[in-house]
């Protein structure tokens, strides 16, 4: 470690410990657990900024805080898929002994009059598991492919019919729209022109829109010619509408991002520095 | 006379508070009507029946309503309905109905342990009761049942999806036989997917790795089986080459298989030697923890392209920002709508949304990926002729077509 960076490390612990105790001392007449608070806050706003330091380029403290975001979400997720689902969902369903073994009420088979003898179809998913697990082992590792087949196969075949109805059947049917929206004559089209959002000329706006939209999108999505011609046209209009749409998603979203930004910002000048009420 | 009119006064004052002193002003104005309310004629003809197109646990109750309600009397404000197990009760109040209702559909809880729970294949009594504005005065019709629930394995309702699901099936059975016949299906050429070579070559001149990344999705995503396909090729291209590969995971099933991918693509290049299951390794299951290793992984290997397709979402923009700042090639794909913008701006090249699954096809040159991709096609190609003709008929006041494509819950 270079000397620099040992100055640099000592500078950084010191800044933290009068930090610590500034925000303990201000948390003195509010909290019993002042000392406690006072480090979780700092601690935050350490980590926040070590983050933030990626920004100049990467860091021993960008390190620092990505191992240790990294380290603390795989151990908790894995915590937490243990107890919601084995043992959240699994085993009060499995075995009675077992659920008062880990103290959760046991739960009766909901579909065992039905399709499976009692508990066989909770069964299935204790197989498959094990099986996937089989990738541990060098000989039997093989194994694990039936598993995967199973979930890649089946939930495909299960979003093909959602995505059938959701993305194209419904879809579709919506672009069956009026071109004329309550049309009684051109005169009377003028006379009543307006802009409202919902006023007759936008909503005829919006109905061209969608249905030529929804065509020349559908064109630049076909594969199998060259897109030359009235198609290349109709695939180039295409392209406008996606980039359009696109780009009012994007608008959309940074504003999002910058709501986000606020926050920690808001974290570090109110909750860690108090500079703003 | 003074007295006569003192003691009227008194009996009129006693008069009133017999009569409704100490009431409010609405309670008396109602009491007249209450008192003179006869109970109304019960509901008749109540009838129930398993309902129809779902899951269980619900019975479609129908009724007709009283001859009070809204005529006669007219003192029908609405209709309770009751359950129970036995036609002699307890009988349990299920809901409460406007006057002039004519049914009730009465879903229950599957769970066992739910307070509502409605069990499939057990009989179930029902009454109906019309209730007046005094809740003692009412009339109940007989007792029906016993009428049990259960799940259907067919939802008519979604008659139109099985069409089309029979279409596509039909059409890419099909275009795959057609395909393994060895007739040349016409696929235009992917600006996106031409890169990726380019971008090995490239990768491979500088010596420094190609950085993989597939998304947020679980393993069964449409988006991750497309992206696997690619992998495939990125990996053999690698493999040949001798570049290195850095395949980051975050769902633990995408990296057994994509492991399984890469390893695949070593072996049919030729190269088991070269695999080693570490180039793709998991990292965690948190979004930006996810994320922040990623952008450490950019800024310290400096790969010299950066490959994302898969299902991404709030971490796009995040990754292909840092990638263009690590100064790599960056080709994207994904079918996130909102994620494409970010992909677009921050990326070199992008595929859009069904570029991403025509992209594994256009590599693969495989049959089944080339049959697929053409029965996607004459889809789109249906889309639009059912488009147009739905258009003419709306705008010829034909709404006949539109309900053909009805689905229901």
């Amino acid at each position: 470690m270079s000397r620099t960076m040992i100055i640099l490390l000592a500078l950084v612990a010191i800044v933290f410990a009068v930090s610590w105790a500034a925000k303990s001392a201000s948390l003195d007449d509010q909290y019993d657990d002042y000392i406690s608070r006072g480090f979780l806050i700092t601690l935050a706003a350490f980590l926040t900024l070590s983050i933030l330091s990626f920004l100049y380029k990467d860091n021993p403290f960008y390190k620092f805080a990505e191992h240790l975001f990294v380290g603390v979400s795989a151990a908790y997720w894995m915590s937490l898929g243990f107890w919601s689902t084995i043992v959240g969902n699994l085993i009060p369903r499995l075995s009675v002994t077992l659920s008062a073994f880990f103290k959760v009420p046991h739960i009766e088979d909901e579909y065992a009059l039905y399709i499976l003898p009692d508990k066989v179809s909770y069964f299935i998913p204790v197989v498959l598991g094990i099986l996937l697990l089989m990738r541990l082992s060098k000989k039997a590792g093989w194994i694990s492919s039936w598993p995967l087949a199973f979930i890649v196969g089946t939930t495909a075949g299960l979003n093909l019919v959602r995505y059938l109805r959701s993305d194209f059947i419904e879809q579709v049917s919506s672009t069956f729209v009026p071109l004329l929206v309550d049309w009684q004559g051109t005169g009377r089209f003028f006379s009543d022109f307006n802009l409202y959002a919902y006023g007759q000329f936008v909503t005829m706006l919006g109905n061209w829109v969608i249905f030529i939209g929804v065509l020349c999108g559908l064109v630049y999505f076909f594969f199998s010619k060259e897109h030359k011609g009235i198609f290349g046209g109709a695939s180039r209009v295409g392209i406008w509408v996606l980039m359009i749409t696109f780009g009012a998603s994007f608008g959309y979203t940074v504003m999002g991002r910058i709501s986000l930004l606020v926050g920690r910002l808001t974290f570090l000048f109110h909750d860690w520095l108090e500079l703003i009420g | 006379m003074k007295f006569k009119m003192l003691l009227a006064l008194i009996l009129l004052c006693f008069v009133s508070a017999v009569s409704g002193f100490g009431q409010s002003a609405e309670e008396i104005m109602a009491l007249p009507d209450s008192m003179a309310m006869a109970p109304p004629a019960p509901p008749s003809n109540v009838r129930g029946v398993d309902t129809d197109n779902d899951h269980g646990h619900s019975i479609t109750l129908t009724w007709e309503t009283s001859p009070d309600d809204g005529a006669g009397l007219n003192n029908v404000i609405g209709y309770k309905v009751f359950r129970a197990e036995s036609p002699d009760g307890p009988f349990i109040e299920r809901a409460l109905i406007p006057s002039g209702g004519t049914g009730h559909i009465d879903v229950g809880a599957k769970e066992k342990d739910a307070n509502d729970y409605l069990p499939d294949h057990v009989g179930f009594y029902y009454k109906v009761r019309a209730i007046t504005a005094d809740s003692l005065i009412y009339a109940e019709s007989e007792v029906f049942g016993p009428v049990q629930s259960y799940g259907q394995w067919f939802n008519t309702g979604r008659v139109p999806v099985l069409v089309f699901v029979i279409f596509f099936l039909f059409v890419t059975l099909f275009f795959i036989q057609k395909a393994k016949g060895g007739a040349n299906l016409f696929v235009r050429r992917l600006a996106g997917i031409e890169a990726v070579d380019e971008a090995i070559g490239r990768a491979t001149e500088m010596g420094k790795p190609i950085l993989y990344v597939l998304g947020l999705g679980t393993a069964a995503d449409i988006a991750t089986i497309a992206s696997y396909t690619i992998l495939g090729r990125v990996a053999k291209k690698v493999a040949e080459y001798q570049t290195g590969l850095i395949v980051p995971c975050y769902d633990p099933i995408v990296m057994t298989v994509a492991q399984e991918t890469v390893k695949a693509s070593y072996m049919d290049a030729g190269r088991p030697d070269a695999y080693y299951e570490d180039m793709v390794y998991f990292v965690t299951q948190s979004q930006f923890a996810y994320v922040a290793a990623v952008n450490g992984t950019m800024l310290r290997e400096r790969p010299a392209t950066n490959i994302y397709m898969g299902k991404f979402y709030a971490e796009s923009l995040i990754l292909a920002e840092t990638g263009a700042l690590a100064g790599s090639i960056q080709i994207s794909g994904t079918d996130e709508i909102a994620q494409i913008p970010f992909f677009v701006v921050a990326c070199d090249y992008t595929l859009i949304g069904e570029e991403l699954y025509a992209a594994s096809a256009y590599l693969g040159r495989e049959p089944l990926l080339l049959g697929s991709l053409k029965a996607q096609d004459y889809a789109k190609a249906a889309a639009i002729i059912i488009a147009i003709i739905g258009f003419i008929t709306m705008n010829f006041g034909i709404e006949a077509f539109k309900h053909l494509f009805y689905v229901s819950n």
